[in-house]
């Protein structure tokens, strides 16, 4: 019991370094820079869907660059919703059925919140707000996955499925305060922005889907062009903006925190982009575009769960670490032959996996030293932390890729997951959208 | 020496260009263009009906020796068909023109050498 309590004393304390402050009291005071700072970063986390909209689509054939981008769109709708509806109040609720998800009668529809401000002195709307973009760009990564060749209608229930059954209690796990993944060890998992709950869950999502639905039509022996490579680059760089709000906002404040965590971010984009440039220099004589743009993802995607404990120096290794490692990932894609199209589990979920592992090598040591006095034999090492981290990144794996194929599978058995051989062809924008992206392309 | 010119569908580009290869005819040149022909398309633009006047289509140019004539011909007529052996309007069409001179401009080599 003195355990618990001393562990529940601790979380109060460092309200900073984490997602905190999720049973509020009415009508306290609001920190005005703080939730200023909340509600940038919030709109900097939806400004990285169209991002992503656009790397995607860039990246797409120009037949299906409009359905490509839909994929992204489309989750900004139904997963809003969603979120609303019973998303919040699944992640951030009261735990129940042991834990598996969460659930508080105030949260659903966010009718109990009106008034509500957290201990961090932020409206609790604009932490529901917040944590909803993360929702709804989890699912859209997936999509690079499956891109160019899923049947639209059978996408938006996927997504939907997937947001419920995944997402939500992954994310209770990792985030909400009575989440067991975030109270596992002295200090709980580290997964300051969603190395585990955005990345790696949709990373590895997306291997099963793309190895449920098969390769695209002709892959890999038809050569697959992108549409506008512009388009992708300028995606990469809203993402990259749009990454500031993903990271430095999920320290829930405007001080020191959010200062290291956006720190660490620029560190590991810049070092990730600079690491694939010269690899590819090296390896193919030529540094290419998408190649940068793959390096700041990789960059980014390791830093995300680590911003929160990392200094620049792990920052930097983390981000040459997650551009090594995923330029392996995709040269060993290409070997075998799956067609992961847009390299949603290349980037994502293997960068994932090596943010979430190898930051317990460069935490901080305030971090450490608080967690060897909340260890209960007052003693707390890297090689703890390692397998708190290894564990929460095996159960979030086996969970998202287990659970994505129960949903996939069932729902093919009502509306076919794949588009038809014609559709595909014919191209998603003209089979699903009945447009096509680029008018000007032919005289009309 | 003949030069053939294919207007096809546009979505049944990627048919047409595997039953060429299939057939090993692999030497072509493929271009989007936009034209009037018989077909009538209705399209909707928020929510009201548009009828284009040029519709965009693909043309496929392929040269080739006499005696690949046939072969070609059939290829595509078989693979741009749409709705089994029926048709469609708006498959397209097919036209062959004499070729006069064929040259290949790494080596100079002339006729049917060059195709």
């Amino acid at each position: 019991m003195k355990l618990i309590w001393k562990r529940i004393l601790f979380t109060c304390l460092f309200l900073g370094t984490g997602i905190t402050g999720l049973y509020a009291s009415d009508g306290g005071e609001i920190d005005s820079g703080a939730t200023a700072w909340m509600l940038t970063s919030t709109t900097l986390v939806l400004l990285m869907i169209p991002g992503l909209a656009m790397f995607y689509g860039g990246l797409a054939r120009t037949k299906n660059v409009l359905g490509t981008i839909m994929h992204s769109f489309a989750a900004m709708g139904i997963i809003s919703i969603l979120w609303v509806v019973v998303g919040y109040s699944m992640s951030f609720g009261r735990s129940v059925l042991g834990g598996f998800f969460g659930w508080s009668p105030e949260y659903f529809f966010l009718n109990g919140i009106d008034n509500n401000i957290l201990e961090a002195k932020v409206p609790e709307y604009v932490f529901s707000m917040f944590q909803g973009k993360f929702a709804i760009i989890t699912p859209a990564l997936i999509a690079g996955a499956f891109a160019e060749r899923v049947n639209f209608k059978a996408y938006c229930i996927f997504i939907a499925l997937w947001s419920l059954i995944v997402y939500n209690p992954l994310c209770h796990w990792v985030w909400a305060s009575d989440g067991f993944l975030y109270n596992l060890g002295a200090r709980g998992a580290i997964d300051f922005a969603g190395g585990t709950v955005v990345h790696i869950s949709a990373g590895f999502s997306g291997l099963v889907a793309a190895l449920f639905v098969g390769s695209r039509r002709g892959y890999p022996y038809q050569v697959i062009r992108p549409t506008n490579l512009v388009l992708t680059m300028l995606g990469a760089g809203m993402l990259w903006v749009g990454w500031f709000g993903f990271n430095a906002g999920s320290s829930i404040s405007s001080g020191l925190s959010t200062a290291q965590a956006l720190t660490a971010t620029q560190i590991a984009a810049a070092a990730g982009a600079l690491t694939w440039s010269i690899i590819e220099g090296f390896h193919q004589g030529k540094s290419t575009a998408l190649g940068f743009a793959s390096g700041i993802l990789a960059g980014l995607v390791a830093v995300t769960p680590a911003a929160g404990v990392v200094q620049p120096y792990g920052a930097m290794i983390l981000g040459i670490l997650a551009s090594l490692i995923c330029y392996k990932a995709i040269q060993l894609k290409n070997k075998l032959g799956y067609d992961d199209s847009l390299d949603a589990f290349g980037i994502h979920g293997v960068g994932g996996v090596v943010g979430a592992i190898f930051l317990s090598f460069f935490i901080r040591p305030s971090w450490m030293k608080e967690a060897a006095a909340a260890a209960s034999d007052g003693s707390w090492t890297v090689w703890n932390q390692l397998g708190v981290q290894t564990l929460a990144v095996a159960i979030a794996i086996i969970y998202a890729m287990g659970m994505t194929f129960v949903i996939i599978w069932t729902l093919n058995k009502f509306i076919r997951f794949r588009a038809s051989e014609d559709e595909e062809m014919a191209g998603l924008d003209r089979s699903y959208h009945g447009e096509r992206g680029y008018g000007m392309l032919n005289p009309s | 020496m003949k030069l053939i010119t294919a207007i096809i569908r546009e979505v049944q580009l990627d048919k047409v260009r595997e039953a060429l290869i299939a057939a090993e005819i692999t030497r072509i040149t493929v271009s989007r263009v936009s034209g009037n022909g018989r077909q009538r398309i209705e399209e909707m633009y928020r929510g009201q009906r548009i009828v284009p006047d040029l519709i965009p289509k693909i043309k496929i140019e392929i040269a080739v020796n006499d005696a690949f004539v046939d072969i070609t011909i059939n290829t595509i007529l078989k693979a741009a068909k749409t709705n089994g052996t029926e048709g469609h309007l708006g498959d397209g069409k097919i036209f062959i023109i004499p070729l006069e001179e064929c040259i290949r401009i790494r080596t100079g080599e002339r006729g049917g050498l060059a195709i």
